[in-house]
């Protein structure tokens, strides 16, 4: 959803231009309470330094780890997360929800 | 995602036009559908047609196609650079709208008073027409002054802008639904004048009100249908 401040879509079209690798995470698919709507996104630069959100705070360091690979690889990657796993101390959706993430480079 | 179709779409977004981000998620293919350029024969264009209505994005088919629906931000509207609007500009800014104020008074629309926001020193009879009043289009009248608030009331409630707010008692809004009727306002469209204007709140000062206002506006837009159904996920 549109905030003019934080506009990704568009910081991500100026990050590409200023010469910056940048990868787009977009949440594909959410199963019971997910915070953040289908169509979110999370933008990530070669650097780690993001802007957006794809969970309120929950995965986003993941994700951006996850950016990072499809940056150097190039391809395309789905992500899932589902409830934390307190005992592994794995990342993940402290609300009980599950999430599918979509990332991708900007060529 | 290639960089043109970006640039596309943020251009269409610029432009306040509905687009849709189609991708194959299995291929990473992907490409843009802008509303207003037409998709008749599109394979999807059912689903398409759909999804400009909901604003919902979503997988379609084995879930292997993902639709990413951008529809135009909110935009608001405050006829009147009064006090009310002084406190409601940082804060429909920080809720992701994009604020305008029209009011003809030079005296009152001062860029020191109104530091950060668009504004426009002219009747809303001259301003509205060249900002082009859509269904994303939020107006809050907050002059107390008929000459002023009417016409631009009016042209909301033609344009089907998604929230009509006026300041003012209930009398002086069953005054004002008179003279909108005068106009040749049927009772459907005049029934959409919210006012007293704001959420009853209890809300006395000026930036309570604009609180007041502004929950208004969000509550109108999440119930609209039209706009992505974040309350859903």
């Amino acid at each position: 959803m549109p905030t003019p401040d934080l506009d990704v879509l568009a910081a991500a079209e100026a990050w590409r231009k200023a010469g910056r690798d940048v990868a787009i995470a977009t949440v594909v698919e959410t199963w019971g309470s997910a915070p953040r709507p289908v169509g979110s996104h999370l933008i990530v630069d070669g650097e780690g330094n993001f802007e957006g959100s794809v969970s309120g705070g929950c995965v986003e360091g993941a994700v951006v780890g996850e950016a990072l690979d499809v940056i150097a690889a190039g391809k395309p990657k789905m992500l899932e997360f589902g409830v934390a796993d307190e005992t592994a101390w794995r990342v993940g959706l402290s609300c009980g929800g599950r999430i599918k993430v979509y990332v991708e480079k900007l060529d | 995602m290639k960089l043109d179709i970006l640039e596309r779409l943020n251009a269409a977004r610029q432009k306040r036009q509905a687009a849709i981000l189609v991708t194959d998620l299995a291929s990473g293919h992907l490409r843009l559908v802008v509303e207003h350029e037409g998709y008749d024969g599109d394979p999807l264009a059912d689903e398409l047609r759909r999804r400009f209505a909901s604003g919902a994005s979503g997988t379609v088919g084995e879930a292997n196609t993902f639709l990413t629906v951008h529809l135009p931000p909110p935009r608001l509207i405050v006829i009147g650079a009064v006090h009310i609007s002084q406190a409601l500009a940082p804060m429909a800014k920080l809720a992701g709208f994009d604020m305008t104020i029209v009011d003809p008074r030079t005296a009152f629309a001062t860029p020191d008073r109104f530091p950060d926001v668009t504004l426009i020193a002219e009747w809303p009879q001259d301003a509205l027409p060249k900002l082009g009043l859509d269904p994303f289009t939020a107006i809050a009248a907050l002059t107390h002054d008929p000459k002023i608030d009417d016409g631009a009331l009016e042209a909301a409630l033609r344009a089907e802008c998604f929230y009509v707010g006026a300041l003012g008692s209930r009398k002086t809004q069953a005054k004002r639904l008179d003279r909108l009727r005068a106009l040749g306002l049927d009772e459907r469209a005049v029934a959409r004048v919210r006012g007293p204007i704001g959420l009853a709140i209890g809300a006395q000062s000026p930036a309570e009100i604009a609180v007041s206002i502004l929950a208004e506006v969000i509550a109108t837009l999440r119930s609209r249908g039209a706009v992505a159904k974040e309350a859903a996920a």
